[in-house]
């Protein structure tokens, strides 16, 4: 079983093997009655402790910012509380000067993430899936900032992009007074200084993810393209690209939620100054700043709310279906 | 599906020295060292002596190399104490998380009740949210708990109580999901056979069961260790005390109060993610079976 952890495909963890599932249907009944009282009362605790915290903490909460989404609170008291309606998210989409550029760097950071590391991982992923010499000291050093956590991945970037003791404007000369390039602090660098340092974390992650869908496949399929006399490319193209369309799936989630939720490295950076404005930077500014907008925090966290569950639920739906089915 | 094959491939012997795989040595090679860059320059930085570099510029040979910044950073700003704030969060936040959640997992995988299958979504569903989607309300919870002598702040908020809740509470969807798939590949007769002897649930779930999962719950252990480790959003936002805060969020105010040139930011951030590192490079395997295991976790 240990070593099938390490093989195994995403999409093949979720889906259980096929033996004991079809038994499992036909036994419960008479299982059931096996229970002694005692035993069903520690059923009871052993998924109610667990299913209490939770549903408390992140689902009795998640709907609470829908509630508080259409109201007005200080936080002082709750007979501060009043209904206003539809009034936050109309100030939202008509009024905030943060509010469309931060969808707008939120959808940009998708697109970054997919269109650049995702490839470069899968790259890297073909390339050292080749059985080739020191692979497993490449795949460490790409690895590597997915260790680092992203707060510190900030300070890395910061010495890397300052102004003036930078690495780059060190190397371009373009730390003297007069001729600075401000990668931090000039609204129309910093969002995409910001992404390469995305860029360079997600690329590891990638690559990891399809190093274990590329595990997964079959290898007579590879050696029946190679006796077809199919170059590498076309090998790829039409044989094993398409069998990692899990991987795909998977990946392609991930993608979404990591640009949902990136907060770290702009916060280190910038604290989400013009030209980084997130979603989640705006929420936890409502939060952590001055003014308590309790209401019009939870708007926008419903915005987010909404965006997100788009895309969990029918990915959700789709692979517990699937797990039934086996 | 065609294990024979799998097995000949596996032993098959690494192809012979084509100009091909030099030229792709020499392209990982190249990778590999531009990738390490932002690091390899932050440790460079951290090595030199402020006056040195801000004479010679950064990008020059280095007269001196030294682990005073790194000392310095350590002792500044009582480096240790914030390592201990971490240790008292993450080892409980983990331990307990795997305990739930492999309840959990036992419970919807070993009996079959009607609901099993919501209750697993609801679990993974909440691990997928943004944290953001839920700070709002957290937060005001938080600040209503009144703990008078159970936390020193006398509420969950800006405590350590509260931070190990909201972890076990966020994480456990995550594992829960995991290690239901884990379990639901061990037959169905160990338990059954349990049952019929008469051997209580708990037992099976403790004797029985857990045991058996114990490679599952090494890696989890693993990835959730690091996870923890690294969180920064949670303590941001429901740490306020300073003193209170864990090493990665903690960084963030020194950077600002101690740490006044880069060389020292830099022997700071790199410190702080040591712990990380150590971690990944014992447990390399259980960290990567890990994170592939399971890998709908955003």
């Amino acid at each position: 079983m240990t070593a099938e952890t390490d093989t195994k495909t995403p999409e093949a963890a979720a889906v259980p093997p096929p033996g004991p599932a079809h038994e499992q249907k036909a036994a419960p009944r008479g299982r059931r009655r096996l229970l002694t009282r005692r035993d069903r009362i520690t059923l009871a605790l052993m998924a109610g402790v667990p299913t209490v915290l939770h549903v408390a903490l992140v689902w009795v909460t998640a709907f609470a910012s829908i509630a508080l989404a259409f109201t007005t609170w200080d936080g002082i008291g709750f007979d501060s509380i009043k209904w206003v309606g539809l009034d936050n998210f109309r100030e939202l989409f008509t009024n905030n000067p943060q509010f469309w550029p931060a969808v707008q760097h939120n959808i940009i950071w998708f697109v970054v993430l997919i269109l650049v590391p995702t490839p470069m991982g899968l790259f890297l992923a073909v390339q050292l899936d080749k059985r080739i010499r020191f692979s497993r000291v490449y795949q460490t050093a790409f690895f590597l900032p997915v260790v680092v956590s992203l707060a510190v991945t900030g300070f890395v970037w910061q010495l890397v992009y300052n102004p003036d003791t930078g690495l780059i404007n060190s190397l371009v000369g373009a730390n003297k007074p007069g001729h600075y390039i401000d990668w931090i602090g000039d609204p129309h660098l910093n969002l995409w200084a910001v992404l390469i340092a995305a860029s360079w974390r997600h690329t590891g992650y990638m690559m990891i993810l399809y190093l274990a869908g590329l595990k997964g496949v079959d290898p007579s399929l590879r050696e029946a393209s190679a006796l077809d006399g199919a170059n590498e490319w076309q090998t790829f193209k039409s044989v094993i690209f398409p069998t990692l369309r899990p991987t795909n799936t998977v990946v392609l989630v991930v993608t979404i939620i990591e640009a949902l939720r990136a907060f770290d490295l702009v916060f280190v950076f910038n604290k989400g100054a013009q030209g980084t404005e997130l979603l989640s930077i705006l929420i936890t500014n409502n939060i952590i700043g001055e003014s308590s907008r309790i209401g019009y925090g939870s708007a926008i966290a419903v915005v987010l709310l909404v965006i997100s569950l788009a895309v969990i639920i029918p990915y959700l739906i789709a692979t517990f279906r699937k797990e039934r089915r086996a | 599906m065609s294990t024979p094959t799998a097995a000949l491939d596996r032993q098959r012997p690494r192809p012979p020295v084509r100009p091909a795989r030099v030229l792709l040595h020499v392209f990982l090679v190249v990778t590999s060292l531009a990738w390490l860059a932002p690091l390899l320059w932050a440790m460079f930085a951290a090595l030199r002596p402020y006056g040195e570099t801000s004479e010679k510029g950064y990008v020059s040979w280095p007269d001196t190399l030294s682990l005073d910044n790194f000392k310095n950073a350590f002792q500044q700003s009582d480096m240790t104490h914030y390592f201990v704030n971490t240790l008292v969060i993450a080892v409980p936040a983990v331990l307990l998380t795997l305990l739930l959640s492999s309840m959990v997992a036992f419970y919807v995988s070993r009996f079959d009740f009607r609901l099993n299958v919501f209750l697993l979504l609801v679990f993974t569903a909440g691990n997928l949210l943004p944290q953001q989607v839920i700070i709002t309300p957290l937060y005001r919870m938080y600040l209503l708990v009144d703990l008078p002598g159970i936390t020193a702040s006398g509420k969950l908020y800006d405590s350590a109580l509260g931070l190990v809740l909201i972890h076990v509470a966020f994480q456990s969807g995550f594992c829960a999901f995991v290690l239901s798939n884990y379990m639901r590949m061990l037959p169905d007769e160990l338990t059954e056979a349990a049952l019929v002897d008469g051997a209580s649930v708990w037992r099976m779930y403790w004797q029985i069961v857990l045991p058996l999962c114990k490679p599952a719950m090494a890696a989890l252990a693993t990835l959730l260790s690091i996870w923890i480790y690294n969180d920064f959003f949670w303590a941001i936002v429901l740490i306020s005390t300073g003193e209170n805060m864990p090493i990665t969020s903690a960084l963030n105010n020194l950077s600002g109060q101690y740490f006044t040139d880069p060389n020292l930011v830099a022997a700071g951030a790199l410190l702080t993610a040591i712990p990380t590192l150590i971690v990944y490079f014992a447990l390399q395997r259980q960290f990567v079976s890990g994170l592939t295991l399971g890998a709908n976790k955003g």
